[in-house]
């Protein structure tokens, strides 16, 4: 499947919900489930600190694909993390650079975009979108 | 004049608070961090923007007259609010960030040297604490700090200890903005004072929950900000003494604080033009003065104690919901709360907040030792203001226990 592929199934994921309360209920099951970053991940080197929650962001470079694993201190926030780890892992660097991210707004999510001061959130997408850059550039070199 | 002694009364003043937001009846607890405004302020913005616009003090014309009588007009209203003893003592700036800004430039310029200590507390806001971190690697002073205990009270049996003879100035907060207590500023004031320093006095929450007599409390200054006090945002008050602000040196220069200017040098203007460079944000200062006519036309009697209702019925309910901390409790709360629950990340809780129409502030509040003080990474904070009503701390509480239900 394509990024724009698992994008839109995700949003046909969140058509169900008509009420925020369910659709918010859902993202915080998501947000409840396993780990996804091993504890080792969690270090200062992966944090990115924001002031309504942290972030650990970790990626690795496999076949010309990159893995992303990520946590958060926050569940909603975590739950979030878990649909854009869905989109972004396993993909080249150049898919990762194209991609526009149009489902966060689709279903009713970009309210948790809004750049507040250091928000994790939309520091870990910059900082998604920073890796594949650099995955890329290296390629080339 | 007839006071307000109903809260309906006061709410009709208030367009914002009508509306609807995430098809739920707003319920706006973030006053902490800025007011809505009455029809009074709103108004006389729309007038001057749209007739009353002229550049003040400079021109002959008549717009520039009117605009200049409304903006020295809210310098009368602000100095007898806080009862100063002249006007030349109220300094119109664009909040408490930049009045103490210009106390950290000026007044350290001027009075403070190497090895001189500034005080302040643990609990300061941002604002209260990099301006004089700044200030000190400029002049290279040092800082030091008053602890707050537990439950957000100073440390006062330490204070003795702490103002030594280097002391030169003492710079707190009337009341926290994340604890929400009053503090026992006028003690401070005193013993500063016998230990020979200055103190400036942060009232950006104390000047909206308290009544102010900067005469009375003898601080060397006190400063607020507009838009906290139902005024327009970038407005805001340093009061000085004004021995104190005669001696000082402006940081910065322009346009409207200068007596003569040739080429090579420039006298100062008299006070208080000598720290108001640059044309200032006169249409919202002379709102301000709107804002305060609006606080002057509140019955105090019945404001505080709707507001003490309204902090026991929160304190009371919120200590029901287990896992919770409330920080800085104690006699002279404020009805601000900033809380965490066990197990519930503060901005989880403000995102379910907000999709139910409650307005609440989550983070670190500008304040990021005391987080650290209190070993969170931040805290949900409920502020209200004079318009806000039982029912609708009733909504909060309901919002809060469903939200937490939701997470855990």
């Amino acid at each position: 499947m394509t990024i724009k592929e698992v994008e839109q199934q995700i949003v046909e994921e969140f058509s169900i919900f008509t009420d925020w309360l369910d659709k918010y209920e859902y993202i915080i099951e998501l947000g409840k489930s396993l780990p996804i970053i091993n504890e080792k991940g969690k270090d200062e080197k992966n944090l990115i600190k924001g002031c309504q929650s942290r972030v650990w962001l970790a990626a690795d470079y496999i076949d010309g694909k990159i893995y992303f694993t990520a946590d958060s201190d926050a569940i909603i926030t975590k739950g979030i993390i878990s649909l854009l780890v869905r989109v972004f892992s396993g993909r080249t660097p150049q898919e990762i650079i194209d991609a526009d991210l149009l489902f966060i707004k689709e279903i009713g999510l970009e309210e948790n975009l809004s750049p507040t001061r250091a928000n994790g959130l939309l520091s870990m997408i910059r900082q998604i979108k920073f890796y594949a850059v650099a995955f890329a550039a290296n390629k080339n070199s | 004049m007839e006071l307000y002694n109903n809260i309906e009364k006061i709410r009709e003043q208030f367009p914002a608070l009508t509306q609807r937001v995430n098809n739920r009846e707003l319920v706006y607890f973030d006053n902490g961090a800025t007011a809505q405004k009455p029809v009074g302020v709103i108004s006389l913005l729309n007038e001057m923007n749209s007739g009353v616009n002229g550049n003040i003090h400079r021109a002959v014309h008549e717009l520039s007259a009117r605009s200049t009588i409304l903006y020295e007009g809210a310098r009368d209203a602000v100095k007898l609010f806080i009862n100063a003893g002249d006007r030349g003592e109220i300094i119109f700036t664009s909040g408490t960030t930049a009045s103490i800004n210009l106390v950290a430039n000026s007044f350290t310029s001027t009075f403070i040297n190497k090895g001189d200590v500034i005080l302040l507390t643990e609990a300061e806001h941002h604002s209260n604490l990099v301006p004089w971190q700044m200030a000190c690697s400029r002049s290279g002073a040092e800082l030091r700090f008053l602890p707050v205990d537990e439950h957000g009270n100073w440390r006062m049996d330490l204070l003795d200890q702490l103002l030594d003879k280097r002391v030169k100035l003492v710079s707190a907060a009337h009341i926290s903005n994340v604890l929400g207590i009053i503090n026992p500023v006028k003690q401070l004031i005193d013993k500063a004072h016998s230990a020979g320093a200055k103190v400036l006095i942060d009232g950006a929450q104390g000047v909206v929950h308290t009544e102010v007599d900067v005469k009375e409390l003898d601080c060397d200054f006190y400063v607020f900000s507009g838009h906290k006090l139902y005024g327009p945002t970038g407005t805001g008050i340093l009061y000085g003494k004004k021995n104190l602000l005669e001696e000082m040196v402006p940081w910065m220069g322009g346009g409207d604080m200068v007596g003569s200017v040739s080429l090579e040098k420039f006298s100062f203007a008299e006070l208080p033009l000598k720290f108001e460079a640059g044309t200032p944000n006169f249409i919202g200062a002379a709102a301000l003065g709107e804002a305060i006519k609006f606080m002057n036309s509140i019955d105090k009697g019945f404001a505080e104690k709707h507001e003490k209702e309204i902090i026991s019925f929160i304190i009371r309910e919120l200590s029901k919901i287990e896992g919770i901390r409330i920080y800085g409790l104690g006699e002279n709360k404020i009805s601000l709360f900033s809380f965490n629950i066990e197990g519930i990340h503060p901005s989880d809780l403000a995102i379910l907040l907000n999709k139910m129409g409650v307005a609440v502030r989550s983070g670190m509040m500008c304040c990021e030792p005391l987080m650290s003080r209190y070993g969170v990474t931040g805290m949900v904070r409920a502020s209200l203001a004079v318009y806000n009503t039982m029912k609708e701390a009733e909504i909060f509480i309901e919002s809060v226990k469903r939200g937490v239900r939701m997470l855990s």
